[in-house]
């Protein structure tokens, strides 16, 4: 019996060492809790904020904004700043979820964020009072050049034959319902059932070709060859590109969704102060830059961007589109909640199909 | 009476964290959101979108089910009757696969299966014509299998150790064959093994959304993936707890069919 | 002679089965290249940078701790419980371990968003705290189910003698009872630790923000697309189990051990 309870002593005294590891930093200051995208920050600049300001981070991750809703409004997890996308942060502010910030706590935010990035953001924040912009991009085609003959100019070739079983489509609803609108030439912000029957039918045709419906996946499989074509965000066709040359990015010709992701803090935040120190951190110039560098996502810190030292990626046509080249862009925007019911009934008509 | 008082953390705990959960549960399945009693939860499950996935996880299942069954009984046969040397050693080798975590399984079928994964790339190699079984139906099967064919084979493994020698010995003195002796005697004595082994692969088979999410690639909406997406996605818990209502009634039936095996309530698997 | 040839192939082709895709992870953990398609020479990168990540070390610190406490706590109230039930009549005892069967018998998806609506109604902050509610629910079956078979064989008269001889009750449980059914306490805390470790559906409904065991760190990170870390932990996490089970099955093989064995199963 004796050599159990040796066995079991040890994995309990392993448990508690490893247990402890995590815990041993010095954060007198308190605590935030937040909640990213996953894969969306250079970790070592939440090291930096830990060291610099006394302030342990909690930090915990989500795929899609759908899954991080219900989280947040449930209540049983208290997060300090999220990081949700437009749409989302209109419903969120909708829903009375928000807490108005305070920007004479966050001089970073005031002066390094581009203006027109604010000015964007009215579309979903009218008075600026609850969102910093983090990253913007749009969402197009990343395709494998040594796969694809075709030129890639429009939504359509996601439909082709040729490429079945080598097409990537992203799961969250809006993204994927986009994809489908726009090559119906409807608005990505369509709430009329008929056109959404249209584009759903669309989408079910479209599923013998996909191999599968991912959203992080896209990227390490585009880079190993997995697939020839996928959806995906702006934001990770410089990353992919890095790792597999053959990979082109492009924006199709009937318009695709912009956006931008923001942080917010929640009403029911616990720390709000360390919330606004943690955003205001996270727009100083040099950690921007470290995020851009780490994630490739296009960042609306104006500081960050003059401090690209790489002219091919500060002038990059990714990274930095020039907007007024494409047309049809939209932004999402909430469509309340009969809406809601709506795309994820037609979504799990596909998804079952 | 001292002895009764005992049981009263554990009742306390039960009555806490498995049954009042479970009224919860159906509590939400059987109102609206605005707390109003409505069946509309539960009959949810008749909508094409919803009927399908059900029906899918019941095929699936039960496929695995049948494959497990056919693969675990002669194992557990052959381990059965060999000495207890050998046995021990093979029994420990056959659950230790077990031990591992149940994500890295899959995982490890999604590095094995995938276009690019290793066995397409071994077949390359050979020139043989590659395998496409990623996302589709058959993979999700092999992961069931794979990851609960363990939990069909020790419950027959253990009935089959427990059968009395002595009656097979007999039925062989009788002049009944090999056969005859395996059908009279041994199928019959092993059927709660059996049963019990068909609660314990298809339960898990009929409600899983892992194996399907990571074998499927979303492509494939199995039950388990709806009353998932219901709870952390769309944020709707009454529709989830509708359709989880009717899940249990599934687990219900096969509950009573195992209990009728199994009259101690002790669980062959044990 | 042709049944035994056959009996082994059909053995060796199970374990082909069940171990070609752990050793295939185990190899391609020392494999320099990202991709699976090319061996890229050997390397033990893969171990290090697992051993930089804090984030999956913190989960597997997390992932212990919870197994050992869940199923410590389970086998406590579990023990009591079980020598409590045994004493019941017929029919109480019939209800209580149909209750007892329910965690086992449900589906694991069933038991983890009931637990989360509990939680949530409660107002109890997701975290450490409700993972480790959630387990010790779900262990405690396996406890009462280990050790009920032991309970039966027990004679009572023994308890009895005991008490007549002037023995406190706790004295005689200890002395007469407990080491008749240790084997059942102890593989019930072993089913109760594993059942934990390997736990990850009921963990992903109550987990709160910022903790993960190893399972639902490792399910974020197939999400994200798969890593040769997470061979690497495979590997490492195999051997762990190897080595443990022959350490506890085999080490000092005295007669005592092989008994514990048997019972084990």
């Amino acid at each position: 019996m004796k050599k159990y309870i040796a066995v079991f002593l040890c994995g309990a005294l392993l448990a508690a060492f490893l247990a402890g590891c995590g815990s041993q930093n010095d954060t007198p200051n308190g605590e935030v809790y937040v909640f990213n995208w996953g894969e969306y920050i250079d970790k070592e600049t939440l090291d930096l904020f830990e060291k610099e300001t006394g302030i342990k981070v909690i930090y915990d991750e989500f795929e899609t904004n759908e899954e991080m809703y219900p989280k947040v409004q449930a209540g049983a997890v208290q997060f300090d700043v999220i990081c949700p996308s437009d749409y989302m942060i209109q419903k969120m502010v909708d829903n009375d979820m928000l807490e108005e910030l305070d920007w004479d706590n966050m001089p970073n935010a005031k002066a390094n964020i581009g203006q027109s990035y604010y000015e964007q953001s009215r579309a979903f924040d009218p008075e600026n009072k609850y969102s910093v912009p983090y990253c913007w991009g749009t969402v197009g085609i990343l395709y494998n050049k040594t796969m694809v003959d075709d030129p890639v100019t429009s939504w359509s070739i996601l439909w082709d034959e040729k490429y079945a079983d080598n097409i990537l489509m992203q799961s969250s609803v809006r993204d994927l319902f986009m994809v489908s609108l726009k090559l119906n030439g409807f608005s990505a912000n369509s709430t009329d059932e008929a056109q959404l029957q249209i584009a759903k039918q669309s989408l079910i045709d479209q599923k013998p070709l996909v191999q599968a419906y991912v959203i992080d996946q896209v990227r390490d499989k585009m880079i190993g060859g997995e697939a020839a074509l996928g959806v995906i965000y702006s934001g990770e066709a410089i990353y992919t590109q890095r790792e597999n040359p053959d990979l082109e990015y492009v924006i199709p010709e009937e318009g695709s969704n912009i956006w931008i992701d923001s942080w917010v803090i929640p009403k029911n935040a616990p720390n709000k102060e360390n919330a606004e120190k943690f955003i205001d951190f996270m727009c100083r110039g040099d950690i921007a830059l470290m995020n851009f560098e780490y994630i490739t996502y296009s960042t609306p810190n104006t500081a960050a961007q003059a401090l690209i030292e790489d002219d091919d990626i500060r002038n990059s046509r990714i990274a930095f589109p020039d907007l007024n080249e494409y047309s049809g862009l939209e932004t999402f925007s909430y469509l309340g909640e009969d809406a809601d019911e709506l795309y994820n009934r037609l979504y799990k008509e596909i998804m079952g199909e | 009476m001292n002895r009764k008082l005992l049981s009263a953390p554990y009742l306390l705990w039960a009555a806490a964290f498995i049954i009042i959960p479970l009224f919860m549960v159906v509590y939400y399945g059987l109102t609206d959101k605005s707390g109003a009693f409505t069946l509309e939860n539960i009959t949810a499950i008749a909508t094409a979108q919803h009927g399908k996935a059900l029906w899918l996880s019941v095929l699936l299942s039960l496929a695995s089910t049948v494959i497990c069954l056919l693969l675990a009984y002669p194992l557990a046969m052959i381990l059965s009757r060999m000495n207890m040397s050998q046995n021990s050693f093979l029994v420990l080798l056959f659950i230790l696969p077990m031990w591992m975590n149940f994500l890295l399984r899959t995982l490890a079928w999604l590095t094995l299966l995938e276009k690019t994964g290793v066995i397409n790339n071994i077949l390359n190699f050979f020139g043989a014509p590659t395998l496409n079984i990623i996302n589709t139906p058959a993979a999700i099967i092999l992961g069931m299998v794979y990851n609960f064919l363990p939990f069909m084979v020790l419950p027959i493994y253990n009935v089959l150790t427990k059968i009395d020698q002595n009656v097979v010995n007999a039925a062989r003195d009788l002049g009944a064959d090999g056969f005859r002796t395996f059908l009279k005697i041994t199928l019959p004595l092993s059927i709660p093994g059996v049963i019990s082994g068909i609660t314990m692969v298809f339960v898990p088979a009929l409600t899983t959304f892992v194996i399907s999410t990571i074998l499927g690639g979303n492509k494939i909406l199995l039950i388990g993936n709806v009353i998932e997406m219901e709870f952390l996605q769309t944020g709707n818990w009454h529709l989830g707890s509708g359709l989880s209502i009717v899940l249990m009634v599934f687990i219900l039936f096969n509950m009573i069919l195992s209990a009728i095996f199994d009259k101690d309530g002790e669980g062959t698997a044990l | 002679m042709i049944k035994t040839t056959a009996q082994k192939i059909y053995i060796a082709l199970i374990f082909i089965f069940l171990y070609a895709p752990i050793a295939t992870l185990m190899v391609l953990s020392f494999n320099a290249s990202k991709s699976r398609a090319k061996w890229g020479g050997f390397t033990i990168n893969w171990y290090v940078e697992l051993f930089q990540n804090k984030s999956i070390l913190q989960a597997l610190g997390n992932t212990l701790l919870i197994a050992f406490l869940s199923a410590s706590i389970a086998t406590v109230i579990g023990t009591v419980a079980s020598i409590s039930i045994q004493g019941m009549k017929r029919k109480s005892r019939a209800i209580i371990m149909g209750i007892t069967n329910i965690p086992m018998l449900n589906a694991e998806i069933v038991t983890g968003i009931s637990l989360m609506l509990l939680f949530i109604v409660l107002g109890i902050k997701f975290g450490f705290l409700t993972i480790l509610l959630a387990h010790i629910t779900f262990n405690i079956p396996y406890v009462i189910l280990s050790i009920m078979p032991r309970m039966k064989q027990l004679n009572p008269s023994t308890y009895e003698a005991a008490l007549d001889l002037g023995a406190s009750h706790l004295q005689a449980f200890f002395k007469v009872v407990f080491p008749d059914i240790l084997p059942g306490i102890v593989s019930g805390f072993t089913m109760a630790f594993t059942m934990s470790l390997d736990d990850f559906v009921i963990t992903h409904f109550t987990k709160g923000a910022g903790i993960d065991t190893l399972s639902t760190k490792i399910y974020t990170e197939v999400r994200k697309g798969i890593k040769p870390e997470m061979y690497a932990l495979s590997t490492l996490i195999f051997l762990s189990v190897l080595i443990l089970l022959i350490l506890v099955n085999y080490a000092p093989r005295k007669k005592q051990d092989t008994n514990n064995l048997r019972n084990q199963r």
